[in-house]
């Protein structure tokens, strides 16, 4: 299997704190991981390093054969590889569901009138909103928002998805229907790297889960290591999650 | 077209610059406390129990922000001396800025005061503090704190309406610009050195508000945020 | 001859309010293009750029209207050419508008919240792409109650016009004046006619301000 993202002893700091602190990890295509950990762990930062929404100090990420530290990078071509949903959803709000989606595809990729507005229903039919399509986005729902916010990922057709906290801002009979989303895509094939609080989701979807501590990777196995963890931390953070 | 500019017969001028930079000055300080008094005034009238307080200050308040200060100084002048009121142009122009910036500062304060959360005042009451108490303490001096950078932008601004006072010749810093460009034929060069001159008053204005602000609200020197 | 206040001077006054509109409407679109520039170049990149608009804007908002007037006005003198004071005045103008209109918009822009910029950003837009498709759009909805109360100040400014020997309303009132001696009538009908173009201005721009207030509210 090829490897779509390598991340390989990677260093950040948000000025005197070091937030990552010689982070590696591979995921291959079509593999699901889920990174878990507490708040300040440095998770979240990991994956947003992916994309370069933050730039390392030291180390190599290596996405879809795009070295992404590197001085020359093609941003916005890395950025046509990999989609991201963020915890906030950060919707246009004025713009429709369908204008969100098709916005991107119509600058980026040059995609036309009716074949953009098929793309806009091929996304939506996959996140199970078609008939928001005209819906503005504060006439949704916290769980819609997050299910187009998917979608105008989607329509991008990325070689791998991030997802950064998507249910943690939701009410908890709300996440169900985004995190049913996400196992559809799994399924389907989807290179997926998701930063998750929920554990049973995690164990149930995640063909790996990274557990990171302190800026580090910490303990690392398929969804089963959440029932025998082999460290005292994990198992601190297990027993705390519950 | 080749224009050499000339500041050097300027220079035999610079006490007249001075004098005009200081009346400016005066001028700003007098506008600012009264402006204050009018402002505070003002915002508790428009708040006010009495529904013709309410409409006479904010008829004050609209007819002064929805007119030129250059009318409102040429009303106040000319129509008070065609009545017979006469009275030294210096007055006149601190007089007309008075009334002017004590619309805006009235307007500020109100919003400071409208922030001002109802509990606080149940509050301050329920604790047996009288009402100009409950006033002063509870919700004055938290409002102006809130509003203060408002407040102190609205007097800068107000020193560089100052210059308008010019056309009734109150001798501030622009009419004595006008009487030395008129003496020496250096227009351009007078009065760019009176805009630097007016640039130098906004940093000094500012500057003193800003240490005035210090000394005045030490939860904000303390904190650093805004209330 | 002193004759006293006639139709014909209220005339006269109408003439000249229509000049007002005509230098004030001038000032706002020229002054709002350039100020659409000082606004990009306060938000650019280049931070030397940056700085360099900062100084304009601070040198322009720390100088009365009234001195830079007189500055463009004798300005342009030096180049011997007659220039007329509509021109004069149109251009002191728009200086001013570019700078207070330029720092206005930066500050809708600043407070269209930046994960939008990011969210952008992640789906491969560039940064004009941004600007305009997510940004303007969204600031443009915080910049309208702002830009509204600003034309007030720009309908009151055009009054100091009347310096140069612009014949906009005040210049009228000013010439009525010297023939009748009726200050408090001429300069209070002048007062009410401006107070005509303002106070709608300001009553629309406090109720654009509640529906947004509103709508924020709710979002």
């Amino acid at each position: 299997m090829s490897v779509v993202v390598k991340l390989e002893d990677v260093h950040k700091s948000f000025g005197l704190v070091e937030v990552l602190r010689g982070v590696s990890f591979e995921v291959s295509a079509g593999e699901v991981v889920a990174i878990i950990g507490r708040s300040g762990s440095g998770k979240s930062t990991a994956l947003r390093c992916i994309n370069r929404l933050e730039k390392i100090q030291s180390g190599s990420i290596e996405v879809c054969g795009r070295r992404v530290e590197a001085p020359d990078l093609d941003l916005r071509a890395l950025r046509q590889d990999v989609g991201i949903v963020f915890q906030s959803y950060n919707l246009f709000p004025h713009l429709t569901v369908e204008e969100n989606i098709v916005l991107a595809p119509r600058r980026v990729k040059n995609v036309k009138g009716a074949e953009a507005h098929a793309l806009a229903r091929t996304a939506l039919e996959q996140v199970g909103l078609s008939d928001k399509i005209d819906a503005y986005p504060e006439q949704l729902s916290g769980g819609q928002q997050q299910r187009v916010a998917i979608a105008r990922s989607l329509a991008m057709s990325p070689k791998v998805m991030l997802f950064d906290e998507v249910t943690s801002a939701l009410d908890p009979e709300l996440t169900g229907e985004v995190l049913r989303v996400m196992e559809k895509l799994a399924k389907g094939g989807m290179t997926m790297i998701m930063v998750t609080h929920e554990m049973g989701f995690a164990r149930r979807a995640a063909d790996r889960v990274i557990y990171m501590h302190t800026g580090k990777v910490w303990e690392t196995g398929t969804g089963a290591m959440l029932g025998s963890p082999q460290t005292p931390e994990l198992k601190n953070f297990l027993a705390n999650e519950l | 077209m080749m224009y050499t500019f000339d500041f050097s017969s300027l220079w035999a001028y610079w006490p007249e610059f001075l004098a005009g930079a200081l009346t400016t000055l005066e001028m700003t300080f007098a506008a600012t406390v009264l402006g204050l008094c009018i402002g505070v005034a003002g915002a508790i009238a428009r708040g006010s129990r009495h529904a013709w307080l309410r409409v006479v200050a904010g008829g004050y308040v609209e007819l002064v922000r929805n007119t030129p200060f250059l009318i409102q100084i040429f009303f106040l002048f000319f129509g008070l001396a065609s009545v017979g009121v006469r009275m030294p142009v210096l007055a006149a122009a601190v007089l007309a800025m008075v009334i002017n910036v004590g619309a805006y500062t009235t307007e500020i304060v109100r919003a400071g005061i409208e922030a001002v959360h109802p509990g606080q005042i149940e509050a301050a009451e329920s604790l047996g503090l009288s009402v100009p108490q409950v006033y002063w303490y509870v919700i004055l001096r938290p409002a102006l704190e809130r509003v203060y950078p408002a407040l102190t932008s609205q007097f800068v601004l107000m020193m560089l309406s100052s210059s308008i006072t010019s056309q009734i010749s109150a001798e501030e810093l622009t009419a004595v610009a006008n009487n030395i460009q008129s003496i020496t034929f250096r227009s351009l060069e007078t009065y760019i050195v009176v805009a630097l001159l007016y640039l130098v008053l906004t940093v000094l204005l500012k500057s003193g508000f800003w240490l005035l602000g210090q000394g005045l609200f030490p939860r904000r020197r303390r904190l650093g945020t805004p209330l | 001859m002193n004759g006293g206040f006639s139709l014909y001077y209220f005339y006269y006054l109408l003439e000249g309010m229509g000049w007002t509109v005509v230098l004030s409407a001038l000032a706002f679109v020229v002054g709002g293009a350039a100020g659409f520039i000082v606004m990009l170049a306060r938000i650019s990149r280049s931070a030397a750029l940056r700085r360099l608009v900062f100084v304009y804007v601070q040198i322009v908002q720390g100088t009365p209207l009234l001195i830079i007037l007189f500055v463009v006005y004798f300005g342009l003198g030096i180049f011997g050419v007659e220039m007329p004071p509509l021109f004069a005045a149109g251009l002191s103008l728009m200086i001013y508008c570019s700078a207070f209109l330029g720092e206005i918009w930066r500050g809708c822009v600043e407070a269209v919240p930046r994960t939008q910029t990011e969210a952008a950003e992640c789906l491969a837009l560039t940064r004009w792409q941004t600007l305009r498709d997510v940004v303007l759009p969204q600031a443009a909805r915080i910049a309208t109650p702002p830009t509204v109360g600003f034309l007030v100040q720009v309908l009151k400014s055009t009054s100091l016009a009347s310096v140069v020997g612009f014949v906009e309303l005040t210049r009228a009132a000013q010439v009525i004046n010297n023939s009748t001696f009726q200050p408090f009538l001429i300069f209070g009908i002048a007062g009410l006619l401006y107070f005509a173009l303002c106070y709608p201005l300001s009553i629309w721009s406090r109720a654009l301000e509640r529906r947004l207030n509103v709508s924020r509210r709710q979002a």
